[in-house]
């Protein structure tokens, strides 16, 4: 059911800053997922999942709360058995492995840090555990600190650090190890806007400066894109796309990948006429040519969801000057709620028929203002059928 | 001070007022500590002025002891062997008790900790002990325990022994008693101490590489230390202040003659209120003694949060 797409760009990790680094950690040449599933009872969590996660990739579980992504991850983890399928390192069969052996570095979502010891003892467990030598583990964590820039809060306790310095503090315990794989469950959910961005790139700086293979699972579709090498969004345990960010951003298999991916307007229409390569779709004022999602098949007459970025509709001048040639067709609006955004305003209109667009300009609107808006077709998808859309809230 | 807080309606002039009871809130004195009102009479009324009074009681020597002078009633107690002798039988008795059951509490929970089939059946099981009085428990013992009780004569069906075993009215007859009634506190508390820390932690030990074990000794076992402290002191009291159940299964001879045995011959029997009061005294120190040593252990341990956010 689901596909192992092969497109990957193998990224690069820059510099050799850390070439040391990376060449002890633990490297493998795939990680390869086989329908791997799990089920509570009845309920199916995560319904077969194939995948297979070259060494050095960033790989994104992208997909709303309940969706699985949690579950797959402990399920590579360890620490939830596997109802159905494999996992292989390699060509190693690991998933009966209980997660002490799998070797697998975990980021938690709440950092579950050990409260007791000191953010040095903690970076140093994993290596206790190991009953390294005493001298290469001081080495080590002094290595991986710095790397972290927590260095000079090394003496301290969990309880005495921001949330931002703990999620360090979780990070270097987990590649301390120099594992093949890294784990990351939500490891930003519980930080502040401001800090979220901070440790979003100081995530992907480490994960290329320690040449890790990162499996990082979030329900943030910005978080997922702008880390990801490649993406896996799942849909209440089935997997809805696989695919390098361009490809989902671009074009999304399903409606539903389609809300993820900041296609914020899906409106359910019937299509009128259907040519080579646009679709004519229509409902209560609303008139729409787009573009069929790559190898749907809409048949006239069928009910469709047309997704449409807010950045992508128009509002046609008041002169009705917007002639631009393959416009979608025209339809009125009255804008609802105006936000400013400095150079732009994003603005909620509701049309006739009830239905919520949301659109960007950056001319003034004020709220109750009526508005003729359009959008350029090919910037117009048009998935077939009706599918349920995940609660994604903001696009922001 | 109090009476400030307590009727702040009775109104001095409007700025000062304010001011001043802006300067009590900031060092935490406001009306909500009318709520420590009834707990401060209770604790006034049943254990303080007992305790007084019976303190200045027992530097009040009475009968044979009448002319020592202030501590004649403790130098009785010091000075007859058997009695004195009370106080090593009485730790003989309570150290072992409260360590088995906070040892045996500490796996059980551990298990507890997961849901399976019949957690609830155990936990009422090992909990309903509570309910039963120390007096039936004790009852309990003797028939089960006793010569010729349901123990003995599965032993002797088995032919394992042809004697039967001495388990009441000596020792192990008191420590039994000691171990039924003191095992749910300490179950119950080192249950919920355990429940406290959050599960995540173990996760992410064992993905560090800790097996079960280490998981245990390094990461559970020091969270759940200063509980486990906790939960000995209060073992330790109810075992050590073991009355009924050294009176029903000890051993008549004395050498289950624990301490507060002791105190109510000497009070209620011998009617020397004065030296009873100090070997209650004596009681109290000892056990001041055992639970500051716990606790001077336990404010060197970690004592802060264990929801796993550290």
């Amino acid at each position: 059911m689901s596909t192992v797409t092969d497109t990957t760009l193998t990224p690069q990790p820059s510099g050799g800053t850390r070439a040391a680094a990376r060449d002890r950690a633990g490297h493998f040449s795939e990680l390869r997922l086989s329908g791997i599933s799990r089920a509570y009872g009845a309920h199916v969590a995560l319904h077969p999942l194939d995948l297979t996660i070259r060494g050095g990739e960033f790989i994104a579980l992208l997909g709303p709360s309940g969706c699985g992504k949690t579950t797959a991850l402990n399920s590579i983890a360890g620490l939830l058995p596997l109802t159905a399928g494999s996992i292989e390192l390699d060509g190693r069969r690991i998933d009966t492995l209980p997660p002490e052996r799998r070797g697998f570095g975990m980021v938690f979502q709440n950092y579950a840090l050990f409260p007791h010891l000191t953010v040095r003892a903690n970076v140093a467990f994993g290596l206790k555990m190991q009953k390294r030598p005493k001298a290469e583990i001081k080495q080590r964590v002094e290595d991986v600190l710095k790397l972290v820039r927590l260095t000079e809060h090394a003496h301290k306790h969990p309880g005495q650090l921001s949330g931002g310095q703990q999620q360090r503090v979780a990070i270097a315990r987990a590649i301390v190890l120099e594992p093949p794989l890294v784990l990351m469950d939500e490891p930003l959910s519980n930080l502040d806007a401001a800090l979220r961005l901070d440790m979003r790139a100081e995530i992907r700086r480490i994960h290329q400066e320690f040449g890790l293979t990162t499996l990082y699972v979030t329900h943030d579709q910005e978080e997922a894109l702008s880390l990801a090498d490649r993406l896996v969004v799942l849909d209440s345990g089935h997997v809805a796309q696989i695919g390098t960010p361009a490809e989902l951003y671009e074009s999304p298999a399903s409606a539903y990948v389609a809300a993820f991916m900041g296609y914020r307007n899906i409106l359910t229409l019937t299509v009128d006429s259907v040519t080579a390569d646009a679709v004519r779709a229509s409902r209560g004022g609303i008139s729409l040519l787009g573009k069929p999602s790559a190898g749907a098949s809409v048949a006239e007459g069928s009910e469709v969801q047309a997704a449409i970025r807010p950045e992508d509709v128009r509002i046609v001048g008041g002169d009705g000057a917007d002639t631009t040639a393959g416009h979608s067709g025209v339809f009125d609006a009255v804008a609802e709620i105006v936000e400013y955004h400095g150079r732009t305003f994003h603005i909620d209109a509701l049309t006739a028929a009830g239905d919520r667009v949301h659109l960007r300009t950056d001319q003034r609107v004020a709220p109750g203002d009526p508005l003729r808006l359009t959008a350029a077709a090919e910037r117009v998808l048009v998935f077939p059928g009706i599918a349920p859309l995940p609660e994604t809230g903001a696009d922001e | 001070m109090s009476t400030l807080t307590t009727e702040p309606s009775v109104a001095p002039p409007e700025p000062t007022r304010t001011a001043l009871r802006h300067r009590m809130a900031e060092r935490g004195v406001d009306r909500t500590l009318l709520l420590l009102l009834p707990g401060v009479v209770a604790v006034i009324a049943l254990f303080v002025y007992p305790f007084v009074y019976g303190l200045q009681l027992s530097f009040q020597p009475q009968g044979v002891n009448a002319h020592g002078g202030v501590f004649a009633s403790y130098s009785a107690f010091f000075h007859d062997k058997f009695a004195r002798g009370s106080i090593g039988t009485t730790f003989y008795l309570a150290i072992p008790a409260s360590l088995i059951n906070v040892g045996f509490a500490v796996p059980i929970s551990y298990r507890m900790r997961s849901d399976f089939r019949g957690k609830r059946l155990l936990l009422t099981i090992l909990v309903v002990p509570i309910t039963l009085g120390t007096v039936l428990t004790a009852e309990g013992i003797i028939e089960y325990f006793g010569p010729v009780g349901w123990f003995n004569s599965t032993i002797q069906w088995l032919h394992l022994s042809n004697h039967p075993l001495t388990l009441t009215n000596n020792y192990w007859g008191v420590l039994f008693s000691l171990i039924i009634s003191g095992f749910p506190f300490a179950f119950l508390l080192t249950h919920s101490y355990l429940s406290g820390i959050h599960p995540s932690l173990e996760k992410a030990a064992a993905t560090l590489g800790a097996g079960w074990w280490q998981r245990f000794r390094h990461v559970t076992f020091p969270l759940l230390l200063p509980g486990l402290l906790t939960t000995f002191c209060l073992t330790f009291v109810l075992a050590f202040t073991v009355f009924p159940s050294a009176m029903m299964v000890g051993d008549p001879d004395g050498k289950t003659h624990v301490i507060s045995i002791e105190a109510y011959e000497q009070a209620l029997q011998k009617f020397n209120y004065s030296q009873g009061c100090a070997i209650a005294m004596v009681m109290t120190a000892l056990m001041f003694a055992v639970i500051g040593v716990a606790m001077a252990l336990r404010s060197r341990l970690y004592t802060g949060s264990t929801g796993g956010k550290g």
